[in-house]
């Protein structure tokens, strides 16, 4: 085949220009510093503008606090907000794993038992039109004061998406696929690990990267209930006090430790997925 | 002469709500091994199912088939048959390698005696230095390349290939079909070749299968004179132009 016609590889389909090469790296350069750098000048310029709106109109710390105020917060109880945010992170973290294991385990029983789909799926339906605030006292009711509603709350929140996603993902497998595993004769085992498996990895990422947040979500309003720690106890406790630089100082904390999730998350199917045609455009 | 194929009035239908559907109709064929069989016929005429029929893919409603002097589905546990579908059917998570990898990593630990070196099958189908890529950093033309060594790495003594060059450019279209026959030619498999283009059947095929459509039937078995080894030029002759002006004749009337 090849002695016909010119070979096609890397080095005959790839010329050397050096000049352009890097013009083509410096406009990524570029692209890369902007996408960057625009978001963060955008938040300052908004942190700005509301500073000078709280003192330009003198208004006052319990209804809005001045964001310098927060930024004192946030560096004057640093320590406590910490102490605050570690049980919420187990929570959320714990509630984030054992949901997620759920609903792949759960998925992946109804792609090969139809039944079980048919019978569990409405009732896995009913259960996420609870609204999280009506589950949380519910769960506190049933397992306790401790950690355990919490991360049972952070858990659920997580499953439905997951359940889903994940179910579509092993089960919308090209037809070609299964065929050509037919005519491989490829064990049940086979086709599952390395087709449908892989084939559900990008459905189960895009869950997981909703779940990072609704776990930190739903770990937080399950501290609403009875809780004395965590940043959803201490949401409360501020609000209660009108200390509303704390509340803000703690809405920071819980969001940065929601994007951090999420990041690592993003990260690790950048790493995984680097097949994946969507996220190397 | 020995048979890879036998077919003795092959019938498949298929039941869907509209009603039932006659895919295939008393189908009778017998295919040598080693030899280049051309099916050609309208959509709708059985060819992809006639193919998934050899292949094991459908089980048929009558008749009897033999491939390899055996039931399809032993021959396709001996791991006798290559697949090569009209989209490559890749898996994007593999790369190059790693997809025409895959046969030999299947199939329950089988040890298949007539495996032959994805490294020699790529350089065969002109993909050196590609090994490492994704399938969708390459073109339609590369996809098939790799699908066609992938289906060549088990050793199969029978090749099915279902329209795989019917998405890709003429000129692209060209070269993998003269690059197809050398393939043949080097493995001595038996090919069967499904196509909607009149030059292609011609140009490719020992004999070109007509088939009817609705019911899929056999029309016409037409052996093709075009002597050998086929270059593309050959497709200016008068002969070859005859032949392709009967096969598009018994086409119109089918």
């Amino acid at each position: 085949m090849a002695n016909q016609a010119e070979p096609v590889t890397m080095a005959t389909a790839f010329a050397e220009d050096a000049e352009a090469q890097a013009r083509f790296r410096a406009h990524k350069r570029y692209l890369a510093w902007r996408g960057r750098l625009l978001p963060v000048a955008a938040v300052a310029i908004f942190l700005l503008l509301w500073w000078q709106a709280v003192e330009i109109f003198d208004i006052q710390p319990f209804i809005a606090p001045s964001p310098v105020a927060v930024a004192k917060v946030l560096y004057d109880r640093f320590d406590m907000l910490m102490a605050n945010l570690l049980p919420t992170a187990i929570e959320a973290v714990s509630g984030f794993i054992l949901g997620n294991l759920a609903a792949i385990t759960l998925a992946t029983a109804f792609v090969y038992r139809k039944t079980m789909e048919e019978a569990l799926f409405p009732i896995a339906v009913m259960v996420n039109t609870i609204p999280v605030v009506a589950k949380a006292p519910i769960l506190v009711l049933l397992l306790g004061n401790g950690m355990e509603p919490k991360i049972a709350i952070a858990a659920i929140i997580c499953f439905f998406p997951t359940l889903v996603n994940m179910t579509r993902g092993l089960r919308d497998v090209r037809a070609e696929q299964l065929e050509l595993m037919r005519i491989l004769s490829a064990t049940p085992r086979e086709v599952f690990l390395r087709i449908r498996v892989p084939n559900a990895l990008p459905y189960l990422f895009s869950a997981l990267k909703i779940a990072a947040s609704t776990a930190v979500i739903g770990a937080i309003v399950g501290e609403w209930i009875g809780s004395t720690k965590g940043i959803g106890a201490l949401i409360i406790q501020s609000t209660y006090n009108f200390d509303s630089p704390l509340l803000y100082a703690t809405i920071v904390v819980g969001s940065t430790f929601s994007a951090l999730f999420f990041g690592v998350i993003s990260l690790a199917e950048k790493r995984l997925l680097r097949w994946n045609v969507a996220h190397n455009a | 002469m020995a048979i890879a194929v036998q077919c003795e009035r092959i019938t498949v239908r298929f039941t869907t709500e509209r009603g039932t559907v006659t895919a295939l109709e008393n189908i009778d064929l017998t295919i040598p091994r080693g030899s280049f069989l051309t099916l050609l016929g309208p959509s709708g005429c059985g060819k992809s199912t006639l193919l998934r029929v050899m292949a094991d893919l459908i089980e048929p409603t009558g008749g009897r088939i033999s491939v390899l002097d055996d039931a399809p589905a032993t021959a396709r546990q001996n791991r006798e048959i290559g697949f090569v579908f009209q989209d490559a059917a890749l898996l994007p998570w593999r790369t190059v390698l790693e997809n025409v990898t895959l046969p030999l990593e299947v199939g329950g630990g089988k040890a298949l005696p007539g495996a032959r070196s994805p490294q020699d099958l790529l350089t065969l189908v002109g993909l050196t230095g590609w090994e490492q890529a994704y399938p969708h950093e390459l073109s339609g033309g590369m996809r098939q390349r790799v699908a066609i060594a992938r289906a060549l790495v088990s050793g199969p003594r029978l090749l099915l290939m279902d329209e795989p060059f019917g998405a890709l450019d003429e000129i692209t279209r060209d070269r993998l079909n003269e690059e197809l026959l050398q393939v043949w030619e080097s493995t001595g498999t038996t090919i069967v070749f499904v196509t909607h283009s009149i030059y292609e059947a011609a140009f490719l095929g020992q004999k070109v299968l007509l088939l009817a459509a609705r019911p899929g039937r056999v029309r016409e078995l037409v052996p093709v004179t075009l002597p050998t080894p086929r270059r593309l030029a050959m497709r200016e002759t008068p002969e070859f132009v005859a032949l392709a002006g009967h096969l598009r004749r018994v086409l119109e009337t089918c």
